[in-house]
């Protein structure tokens, strides 16, 4: 099932013909694949899933029904940085409604919602596994642990400067 | 990066090698590493599961079964490929343990499973990691590379004539995916649905081959048992229930942290003194004492030792080790709905009494919180808490029923205070765990 056009980058591509290889079924690589293309891509396109059906042998429907069981997994633009904050039992008792409710009002936005300028987007998720250390939010892949308000501006504004660091304007 | 905390009490056995540089191949050579696998290859399988039985090692994943006897089920001879697989999933709330192992010391994950693919003569193991942990996935993937480069891994392991392979292997967001038939349903890259048992895994598991799944700590401990000699794991812990474990302090605690105490240890001064008490010089309020699928405790409740066995005696389960502990500012209404709305989102939806259960419960508890609440719902959410107990087809649903039924029977008079519209009278953050 080779891909002979491909709209990852070459890397990835590498990363993927190698990658259906290691698993004694071909179709075990399904779950990371669409994870790494939705880190490249920003969500996973109907492109996207076009061509992982057909790198893994599946149809696309059988692609779609996967991708809908993962909750990272997501056929929609998220923010640039996407702010995930943890509201379960060991970081609500340390205040995490107080650092979601945050979010909402300096953000400007609700939850699973994007800012306008697609620099952020917001969710409240189950818990992340740094309970001991809540309340906490991941921002893309990056954990942010015993969080106030004050800590969570910080991370924001250090989010907003790397943009304008690089230079760039916003992207999905 | 998660920050370590220590106490007088901490036996670092399986955290001796955090926060030294361990994840490096050459330092973990130098911290004891690697031994006990090239012991494993000399003494042999049964050798490995006779240690395993005799330490007394119960599966840290949560239901703690003995772990030399889940490997001597697998059988000896099978057509199809045997393998391991190494549950990295950790995402019942409360639990942030598997995290430090993957983070401090990579190799005992992967030197276990490489012990554990000996024991039942497999040729291949996996490690699954949950999708969140994707800089642990970095770790344990360059981990898995220097092993490889060193001979320990791939063909002729450590020159012995075997081979073993490695893959590691990342999820992307279930907790569901966290019970064994569904992590490998997930592995084979599919929807994470239970599946039926029996057949149990070591007998037919992944790609139809005999499997053993274990928990990360589990295996990360395996090196540890063969290294110090199982009679002294074994003797480290309390009776039926060998050596330490990873204890997750979390919630109204003065030092929340990671803590590694003997099976056993005192839950009140784990609670008092390693945590080092209630923050404000408030009053204790309840414990959740194994994640949060277990029954809380009461404050009357909490003089016991952590085993297994003791907190079953106590009416509650060990569990996963994370110590959830409530002040008296809690609103246990609020900390029951909040229990529950996990539950539903994490449903895989598979089988009714499930799906349809927690949805219920969320429902009514939701309801019941924001003051719309009328006598017989307690008595209702309890009713429907039971009749979810043992009907599912894989025990999420159980997870879900068990704290909500200790909620309501050890906490009645919150919930009855919660009547007739009254605005809820002890939280201050009500409203937004509605979202
Ligand atoms: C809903 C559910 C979620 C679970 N999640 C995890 C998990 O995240 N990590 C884990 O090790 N075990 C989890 N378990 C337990 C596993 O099914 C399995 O018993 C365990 O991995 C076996 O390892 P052990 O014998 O070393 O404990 C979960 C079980 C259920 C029912
Ligand atoms: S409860 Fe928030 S990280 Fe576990």
């Amino acid at each position: 099932m080779s891909v002979q056009e491909t709209i990852f980058t070459s890397e990835l591509a590498a990363r993927f013909d190698k990658l259906v290889t290691i698993y004694p079924l071909r179709r075990s690589a399904l779950v990371p694949m669409l994870l790494y293309a939705q880190d490249e891509k920003g969500y996973l396109s109907d492109e996207v899933i076009t061509e992982i059906a057909q790198r893994i042998g599946i149809t696309e429907l059988d692609t779609r029904n996967v991708i809908s069981y993962y909750s990272l997994l997501r056929t929609q633009p998220a923010g640039r940085y996407h702010v995930q904050v943890c509201t379960n039992i060991s970081c609500m008792l340390r205040g995490a409604n107080e650092i979601f409710d945050h979010c909402k009002k300096t953000l400007g936005i609700g939850n699973k919602q994007t800012t306008p300028d697609g620099m952020f987007s917001l969710e409240e998720v189950e818990c992340i596994g740094a309970c001991s250390w809540g309340p906490a939010a991941q921002v893309n892949y990056d954990y942010y642990e015993n969080l106030t308000p004050e800590e969570l501006d910080k991370v924001l504004e250090k989010c907003r400067a790397s943009v304008v660091q690089e230079g760039k304007g916003s992207q999905a | 990066m998660a920050n370590l905390v220590s106490h007088p009490d901490v036996v670092p056995l399986l955290s001796m090698r955090f926060g030294k540089g361990a994840s490096a191949l050459d330092r973990y050579l130098e911290l004891e590493g690697y031994q006990s696998a090239r012991k494993a290859l000399e003494m042999g399988p049964e050798w490995i599961i006779s240690e395993m039985k005799a330490s007394g090692l119960r599966g840290r994943g949560g239901a703690g079964f003995p772990t030399g006897m889940k490997w001597s089920f697998v059988p000896k001879q099978s057509e199809k490929p045997k393998y391991v697989l190494v549950n990295g999933d950790e995402s019942e709330p409360g639990t942030c343990k598997d995290r430090l192992i993957f983070e401090h010391d990579p190799h005992s994950v992967i030197e276990g499973t490489i012990i554990a693919g000996l024991a039942i003569s497999a040729k291949m193991g996996f490690i699954y990691l949950r999708g969140e942990y994707r800089y642990l996935l970095k770790i344990i993937e360059r981990a898995i590379e220097d092993a490889y480069a060193k001979g320990f891994l791939g063909k002729n392991i450590f020159g012995s004539g075997r081979d073993f392979d490695i893959v590691s292997h990342t999820g992307a967001g279930a907790y569901e995916v966290g019970e064994e038939s569904a992590l490998m349903e997930s592995l084979e890259g599919k929807r994470g649905i239970p599946r039926i048992r029996p057949p149990f895994p070591a007998v037919v598991g992944l790609y139809g081959g005999p499997t053993v799944i274990n928990n990360a700590e589990t295996i990360a401990t395996v090196p540890h048992v063969l290294r110090i000699g199982s009679a002294e794991y074994a003797k480290l812990g309390s009776e039926r229930n060998g050596g330490t474990r990873l204890f997750c302090l979390s919630g109204h605690v003065q030092r929340p942290g990671v803590y590694e105490l003997p099976m056993g240890y005192n839950l009140k001064k784990m609670i008092y003194e390693v945590a080092g008490g209630i923050p404000g010089g408030k009053q204790l309020k309840a414990v959740v004492p194994g994640g949060s699928s277990t029954p809380v405790l009461l404050p009357s409740e909490i003089d016991i030792g952590m085993d297994f066995d003791q907190v079953a005696k106590a009416g509650s389960m060990l569990g996963s080790g994370g110590v959830v502990v409530l002040d008296e500012s809690v609103c246990m209404v609020e900390f029951a709905l909040r229990t529950i709305k996990f539950y539903q989102h994490e449903s895989c939806g598979w089988c009714i009494p499930c799906r349809e259960g927690t949805d219920w419960l969320k429902k009514t508890l939701t309801r019941f919180h924001s003051g719309g609440g009328v006598n017989k719902d307690i008595d209702n959410i309890k009713y429907l808490a039971e009749n979810m107990l043992g009907k599912t087809f894989c025990p999420l649903g159980d997870a879900a029923a068990m704290p909500t039924i200790a909620f309501i029977k050890k906490f009645r008079k919150e919930f009855e205070d919660h009547l007739d519209g009254k605005p809820c009278p002890y939280a201050h953050t009500a409203e937004s765990v509605l979202v």
